[in-house]
């Protein structure tokens, strides 16, 4: 233990930034060898990504979609586990939503239908996590492979479901039905269009509204119940939390639980909100990008709104990227593992440095550092 | 003999399906043995594949495909190492980054190289007289046998001989793999850290040393993995062609319980499987209809079922996953 | 001691070292003849092991010098410390559990590149050293399925193939039956005449008189003696091993001992990987009395506290705590044991006591945070919970009185003062307390012993568990000595001198000691 103490703003703020611009500079010089000026670069994903109100409409359309995988991926975390299970919990949360739209849509109004299919994604997505969850608690298998294995098993799964079952007679491509327009999930543009206020067409649906006030919900839930009590205390020491009385195999399952759910309900925004049929392969890496950014949002759902906004914008300005320049729209991808690289992997490459650099600063030019908040008796 | 045809055929393609996984389980043993997690090897496929097939379509020469294709892995397993025994980084986390810096980077790179939406162009180009793609080996006789042996001619004409030189190094691979994990100082030590990466140090040997080797060994094999795709059973490179096989061989080595000849077994299983799926609609068994995405998708739930402890125990290398540092807190 | 340099086969000058703010080896000599057994002494904690992980090359000294046959040599990592003819068998064994005995001596000493001739050469050595040593172990068969006697004989091989010339054994009896340990220390001196010098670490000082040459005594990282074997007594070994204190004073009146509250009637517990570590316990606390339980860390105390305290599961006997049954068969949570009216103050508030994550106010409540008072249908009542933990720490003079403040930035002495205010102000009738002031400065230390005096006045019943003889001398009123997971003796408070406690505590029990039991039990 460092007895001289690094105060949270270096914690939380510059080491953070410090990795992003890692990310940044490596993708700088990506950008280099493919010939196109990273300055130049980011000025068109920059203006592509919020240039416009079309861009605007697919940044936070992105993002939408990013805060629920991101919180799928946080909520495990702070039980101490790795859920790489977003991207089939989605997915299998997309047949919820699915299934709920194609039954009753056009039968029911769609404020009867919503909440059905709310539940659904939800249920579905949780249901899809429970089985890792159980192997965990109660068998200790170890949840990163057994959720790996339950996307491929997921994807699998779906493919059999929209062969065999919700394609349409006759249709070529592997794909559900088209919902009932009455079970759509308004897009932004036709309300605000209603308001009177013009916006260009985008896929940005209401869903935006629900992912905000489920990730206030989220942090409700982790730091205001005495379930998110336990599952922090699980998380951060098991044997403490052993010790309060807390039985550690519910908590794990209760945690996977939630996290399913929130995965389930990117479909909400992707299936009802956007394709408005369940598409072969609609999740497309997206529960990974979760990944990316519950680390760079620390965890915490406030940090996760902005880190989806910033994976928005890397998502909607790279495929700018693409019309600009013709290069790979898949270099979205390239910058995303380069934040999951240097914000995830080499998060400790730069900490001790940096804290080093900052005790030295401190004492030739500060006070003595972390005498302020540590009380002696 | 209709059925007998059929046999052999499927047998046939289980031999090609289980090529890239048994090379890609044996790259994830030398890693997961010496107690490096990696989730990795799916993006480390897709590097080899890209690199060998561009550099085949380049060079006009498969093998110097491979080369560049071991080449790449290398540099990618190393960077596994970096961040995981060097700076202690999450073995998960940095085998995902890996994954996603694999599948951009490659696509990326193919376009704005090739300009074929992330392919390479094609190994073989009668026009331009290139062929850059590996030639299956036809063994001695084969052809002979096959008109004048009944049966056993068959079996050896199709299912023994006719494989790229790359099928026959895979199986090669095992016995080596095996012969340098339990017969060599290196395996002997290799096997200790994963193990217990403290009594290693106390026996005078270093850790970092060791595990930094074992990921550069996983480096060389699976660099065949992604060679074997792009530069031999297709003859070009396209984005995500890796598509789980890197996930089917941790899988594979899971339920080998990170040993090489059930390891092999398991390829061989997950292949037949695939095998299966590709050439039909479906089985049955006992009158049901069995539909082939669970044909697909039973290697992972088999693998699942071992690891919840349900059919026998698959015990990983005790000190998988953690970093090992030395001084206390 | 009058050995010249050169006779010396080690020798120390002045090693240090620090772990961030704790001073584990200050200044440390020793001076180790050729050819002897040579013990060193001390409580757990006092040094021993981090001095010997510096000869061993797994820490690096701070600074000091290291002399082998008395030239000064560096010893920056294992392998230096092999090459100069250093073995050490580790406390906890460096074996790799699925390998054999001889693919576990060859690791780190093979013959070439490949392995089958260094399993031959190595397996007709072992079988040499067996020979010659007494030390048969089955060779071919995984480690993981041998006794532990004969996987701490293959630490000794190891080092023996490596041709060490000093054996380090760092509490090696730790884990073996008594007949085994008699086989280990005729090893031991086998190995002395054949000129091999032997380092015995450990804090049993009935081994030290039977081996031993030489013994040095430990004291809170200090060398404090080293004397002759042939010299020296277990009693006088007792008392510089624990040192004569100054006791801190604590004004305690007369207790006044109500109804029986806590008993454990012969109850037994094995561990997950099968150790037996509370053999046949049984003892008592009334109301208004604190029970010490004395003894060197790790003879079962941190068990029995646990298995109190629904941590742990009992094998076998009955508990009854404040009313409640707790059998084999019928274990209770800790939630449930809180609600059965039971405190318990864990022995490392890090690892049990507290969250280092959590603000002081969650901290508060762990372990009461589903009672009512605390927790909503869907929120916690945090409001409450908030002005609650600021009126405690008020009370308790937790500094600072910050209900915010991340736990892990309060000092030991405050986060200590937290964790008996959450236990103690939920008002148990029993509290369990384990090493209540481990890691406090001296100030804190008063107040906390007050404060458990005052509860024992208030007619709970304390069962308090410390490795601090002073601290459980003038806490208790009656005082259990632990060995090896039984229960030693008992000792009134008055009769509990340094000596008495010191010689229980190696699990000799003095004559007027067993003369006061059989008159408590006629």
């Amino acid at each position: 233990m460092s007895q001289e103490r690094i105060p949270v703003w270096i914690t939380v703020v510059v080491i953070p930034i410090t990795n992003v611009l890692l990310a940044a500079i490596a993708a700088g010089f990506i950008f280099w060898f493919l010939n196109i000026n990273p300055l130049d670069a980011l000025r068109a994903m920059v203006y592509g990504a919020f240039g416009s109100s079309y861009g605007w409409g697919y940044t936070l359309y992105y993002m939408t979609t990013y805060i629920f995988t991101g919180l799928a991926v946080a909520v495990a975390f702070k039980c101490g586990m790795f859920n790489i299970g977003g991207e089939g919990q989605a997915y299998i949360g997309a047949l919820g939503v699915g299934l709920v739209c194609l039954w009753l849509g056009g039968k029911v109004p769609f404020l009867v239908l919503l909440p059905i299919s709310i539940m659904a994604a939800a249920v579905f997505g949780a249901l899809w996590a429970l089985i890792p969850a159980w192997l965990q608690a109660y068998r200790g298998s170890h949840i990163v492979i057994t959720t790996i294995m339950f996307n491929f098993i997921a994807a699998s799964l779906m493919n059999y479901v929209l062969i065999n079952h919700l394609k349409p007679e006759g249709r070529m491509s592997v794909e559900s039905a088209q919902f009932h327009p009455d079970a759509w999930i308004p897009k932004v543009h036709d309300v605000l269009g209603a308001m009177g206020i013009q916006m260009g067409y985008s896929p940005l649906n209401l869903s935006i509204v629900f992912a905000l006030l489920v990730a206030f919900a989220v942090w409700v839930f982790l730091w205001r119940t005495r379930w998110g009590y336990e599952i922090r205390a699980v998380g951060s020491n098991p044997s403490a939390a052993k010790y309060g009385g807390i039985h550690l195999p519910k908590v794990i399952i209760l945690t996977m639980l939630v996290a399913g759910a929130l995965a389930g309900f990117l479909a909400l925004n992707v299936v009802q909100g956007e394709a408005h049929q369940i598409k072969l392969n609609l999740v497309n890496q997206m529960g990974f990008t979760g990944i990316a950014v519950a680390l760079m949002g620390r965890n915490h759902p406030f940090g996760i709104v902005l880190a989806a906004l910033l994976f928005g914008f890397l998502t909607q300005g790279g495929s700018e990227l693409q019309f600009e320049y013709s290069v790979d729209a898949r270099i979205v991808v390239v910058l995303q593992g380069l934040v999951i690289l240097f914000s995830g992997a080499l998060q400790y490459m730069m900490k001790h440095p940096i804290e080093k650099a900052y005790l030295r600063l401190h004492h030739r030019f500060g006070r003595k550092p972390g005498t302020d908040k540590t009380a002696e008796a | 003999m209709e059925t007998f045809v059929t046999i052999i055929l499927i047998l046939d393609a289980m031999l090609r399906n289980a090529t890239p996984l048994i090379f890609a389980a044996m790259a994830g043993m030398f890693s997961e043995r010496s107690g490096i997690v990696n989730i990795a090897l799916e993006g480390k496929i897709l590097i080899s594949a890209f690199a060998g097939a561009a550099t085949a379509f380049v060079t006009g020469s498969p093998w110097m495909g491979l080369l560049a294709g071991i080449l790449a892995t290398i540099v990618f397993a190393q960077l596994h190492a970096f961040a995981t025994v060097t700076h202690n980084g999450d073995h998960v986390v940095s085998g995902l980054a890996i994954n996603i810096l694999a599948a951009g980077l490659t696509a990326a790179l193919g376009n704005y190289w090739f300009g074929q939406g992330g392919n390479t162009p094609n190994l073989v180009n009668r026009a331009e007289e290139l062929n850059a793609r590996f030639q299956p080996i036809t063994l001695p006789l084969a052809d002979w046998a096959n008109q004048n042996i009944p049966y056993l001619g068959y079996i050896y004409f199709e299912l023994i001989s006719g494989h790229y030189v790359l099928v026959y190094l895979a199986f090669a691979a095992v016995p080596l793999c095996w012969f340098i994990l339990f017969r060599t100082r290196f395996g002997l030590r290799l096997r200790a850290v994963g193990e217990n990466p403290q009594a290693v140090d106390t026996a005078g040997i270093s850790v970092t040393k060791i595990r930094y080797a074992a990921l550069l060994m996983c480096g060389i094999l699976v660099g065949f993995s992604g060679v074997y795709l792009a530069v031999a059973l297709t003859a070009q490179f396209s984005p995500n062609m890796s598509a789980g096989k890197g996930y089917m061989a941790l899988a594979a080595l899971i339920f080998g319980k990170w040993r090489p000849r059930p390891t092999l077994i398991a390829c061989l299983l997950f292949g037949f499987l695939q095998a299966i799926a590709d050439r039909s609609q479906g089985a049955e068994v006992f009158g049901m209809a069995v539909p082939v995405q669970l044909v697909e998708a039973l290697p992972y739930i088999l693998t699942v079922v071992l690891l919840g402890g349900f059919i026998g125990r698959a015990v990983a290398p005790k000190a998988i996953g953690k970093p090992y540092v030395k001084e206390r807190e | 001691m009058t050995a010249q340099t050169t006779d010396l086969a080690l020798e120390l000058r002045g090693i240090d070292k620090r772990f961030g703010a704790v001073h584990a080896n200050k200044s440390i000599d020793l001076r180790v003849p050729k050819g002897t057994i040579h013990g060193i002494v001390g409580e757990n904690g006092a040094g021993k092991s981090t001095l010997m992980s510096i000869i061993y090359g797994f820490y690096e000294a701070d600074q000091g010098e290291i002399l082998i046959d008395g030239k000064p040599i560096q010893i920056k990592d294992s392998k230096s410390a092999i090459a100069a003819g250093i073995g050490m068998v580790h406390q906890h064994f460096m074996l790799i559990q699925n390998f054999t005995a001889v693919e576990n001596v060859i690791l780190g000493a093979e013959d070439g590149a490949v392995i089958n001739e260094s399993i031959g050469r190595a397996t007709k050595e072992l079988k040499h050293l067996e020979k010659e040593y007494g030390l048969n172990v089955p060779l071919h068969q995984p480690v993981e399925e041998l006794a532990v006697g004969y996987q701490q004989r293959i630490e000794i091989l190891k080092a023996l193939y490596r041709n060490a010339k000093i054996l380090i054994l760092d509490e090696p009896t730790g884990v073996l039956t008594p007949q085994e340990s008699e086989h280990l220390f005729k090893v031991l001196k086998t190995l002395k005449d054949q000129g091999t010098t032997v380092i015995l670490i450990t804090h049993k000082l009935r081994e030290i008189m039977a081996v031993t040459d030489n013994v040095s005594v430990m004291r809170r990282g200090e060398m404090v003696a080293h004397v002759k074997t042939s010299e020296t007594s277990r009693e006088d070994l007792a008392e510089l091993m624990v040192g004569r204190k100054v006791l801190l004073r604590v004004e305690k009146g007369e207790s006044n001992p109500q109804d029986v509250k806590l008993s454990v009637d012969h109850v037994s517990l094995t561990d997950d990987a099968g150790v037996q570590r509370l053999k046949d316990i049984s003892f008592q606390v009334r109301a208004g009395e604190i029970v010490g339980i004395a003894g060197v860390s790790g003879n079962g105390q941190s068990e029995l506290i646990e298995a109190l305290a629904g941590i742990r599961n009992i094998n076998e006997g009955e508990i009854n705590l404040n009313g409640q049954k707790v059998t084999a068969k019928h274990n209770l949570s800790p939630e449930q044991v809180r609600h059965a009216g039971v405190g318990h103050i864990p022995e490392d508030r890090h690892r049990m006591g507290l969250i280092n994550s959590f603000s002081a106010y969650e901290a508060f409540v762990l372990g009461y945070h589903r009672k009512p008072e605390y927790s909503g249908a869907f929120l916690v009542k945090r409001d409450h919970i908030i002005k609650d933990c600021q009126a405690k720490m008020e009370r308790w003079d937790v500094r600072p009185p910050d209900p915010f403040l991340r736990t892990a930035n309060f000092s030991g002495g405050n986060q200590q003062k937290l964790v008996i205010a959450r236990e103690i102000e939920q008002g148990p009738d029993v509290l369990l307390i384990g090493q209540p002031t481990r890691g406090v400065d001296i100030g804190a230390i008063e107040s906390i012993h007050k404060r458990i005096l005052e509860m024992r006045d208030a007619g709970k019943a304390i069962l308090l568990v410390s490795v601090e003889l002073d601290e459980i001398r003038s806490l208790a009123d009656r005082i259990l000595v632990m060995f090896d997971g039984i229960i030693v003796g008992e000792v009134p408070a008055d009769k509990a001198d340094e000596k008495t406690l010191g010689l229980m505590m190696a699990n000799i029990v003095p004559e007027e000691i067993k003369a006061l039991q059989a008159e408590g039990h006629a």
